[in-house]
């Protein structure tokens, strides 16, 4: 059976590309201790040796639209092309062409569809920063075969808070259940509070802290439970209107399991939001990894 | 009242560069031509299996005519539209973030709840 080597939650800021390659004047005042950051980050996937990624993120109206939104879609396909022009025009996001596991990918629609998760699915899919930001900051070389995992977090109706946790808790079944000896890290991103096109939006750091410290702890403490009793798809537009993209985050303390404390945990308070990144080992802290 | 046009307008203006310089130049052509020739095209069907009802009220016209981002995010559209086709046409015109600030700003008026996104 696959081995789930490594769990990975945090954010996908879509400047850390351009801020970390900008030069000279260019160069914003953060960009080193972000870089610092994201290096360190980087390091648990890479001790990890994963041989395929699963990724769990959330198309931005790029490729999925309203007139038939899937709520969770796995992407099978050999290949992904990824990111779009108006990520391109916005962020200076490279395209990219990114390999992808079929096998597995066929193993976790039959298999999901067969634990009541009712997934769409897509042989033609091109994706997002989503998914792209965390390649970019964990690998960047881009090297390993993907299964992307889309949740609708942007276009109400969405699915319920419990619905994510309970998808994060199949994948990691479902991964370990994969007839395959490879090692499988599985990656997903999503925010903290967040506005996008409101009045709190672009603030001098992310616009609710006080549920930002709170949703540190829930993830870093793999308090599940905790979470689900404070949380609702309606207290979730408080902390800023894009804060729903929380929603990935608890799917992936799904993943990780109730209880279980992140190995890495770290955090960098940008302007507009707080970056937050989270690694869990499974299967025990590789050899020479922090604790 | 339609919401999801509004938010097809965005949709199909912000994924294709010469709709937006489209759209920047000359707001209310796009606008009229955008809702007689788009508005009822079904998205991946043949032009063939275009809808027939789908039209703008007057408010939602008069808001996208005049890029009045304040109107649209009141009338329900979805922000990210909104604001991402918005920087696209507008933040060249400004230094950094100083749109995105000023976008915000027109709305401090606003307070929570903010008006339904559903469409």
């Amino acid at each position: 059976m696959a081995e789930l080597a490594a769990v990975i939650a945090s954010t996908h800021h879509p400047f850390y590309y351009r801020a970390s390659t900008s030069t000279g004047a260019d160069r914003p005042p953060f960009a080193d201790e972000w870089v610092a950051k994201i290096e360190a980050f980087r390091e648990t996937l890479t001790r990890a040796e994963p041989d395929v990624l699963v990724m769990v993120g959330s198309d931005h109206f790029h490729q999925l639209w309203l007139d038939n939104m899937p709520q969770f879609l796995v992407g099978k396909a050999p290949f992904f092309d990824a990111n779009f022009y108006n990520e391109e025009r916005e962020f200076g996001l490279p395209r990219m062409t990114l390999r992808g596991e079929e096998d597995l990918a066929a193993h976790l629609l039959r298999d999901g569809l067969d634990r009541d998760f009712d997934l769409a699915f897509s042989n033609e899919l091109r994706i997002d920063h989503s998914i792209t930001c965390p390649i970019i900051t964990l690998r960047p070389q881009a090297d390993l075969p993907i299964v992307p995992i889309y949740t609708n977090i942007f276009a109400p109706p969405l699915p319920q808070p419990k619905r994510f946790v309970q998808l994060g808790r199949a994948i990691r079944e479902m991964v370990e259940s994969w007839d395959s000896d490879k090692r499988v890290a599985v990656i997903g991103t999503g925010h903290l509070s967040l506005e996008l096109g409101g009045p709190r939006q672009f603030g001098e750091h992310g616009p609710d802290p006080e549920f930002d410290r709170k949703a540190v702890e829930w993830i870093a403490s793999g308090d599940i439970e905790g979470c689900l009793a404070e949380v609702s798809l309606e207290s979730l537009h408080t902390p800023g209107n894009a804060t729903h993209g929380f929603m990935d985050f608890m799917l992936m303390m799904g993943v990780a399991g109730e209880g279980q404390k992140a190995d890495h945990v770290d955090t960098l308070d940008l302007f507009h939001t707080m970056e937050a990144y989270f690694t869990w080992y499974p299967n025990g802290v590789p050899a020479g990894s922090e604790r | 009242m339609s919401k999801y046009l509004i938010d097809k307008f965005l949709y199909t203006v912000d994924r294709d560069p010469e709709l937006v310089e489209r759209y920047r130049e000359d707001p209310t052509g796009t606008v009229e031509w955008w809702e007689a020739e788009m508005a009822n095209t079904l998205l991946n069907c043949i032009a063939d299996e275009r809808t027939t009802w789908l039209a703008f009220d007057d408010e939602e016209r008069r808001a996208l005519r005049e890029h009045d981002h304040v109107a649209l995010f009141q009338l329900g559209a979805h922000p990210f539209l909104t604001l991402t086709l918005f920087i696209a046409m507008f933040e060249r015109d400004h230094g950094p973030l100083e749109y995105q600030k000023a976008y915000g700003k027109a709305m401090e008026h606003i307070s929570l709840p903010y008006p339904d996104i559903a469409t």
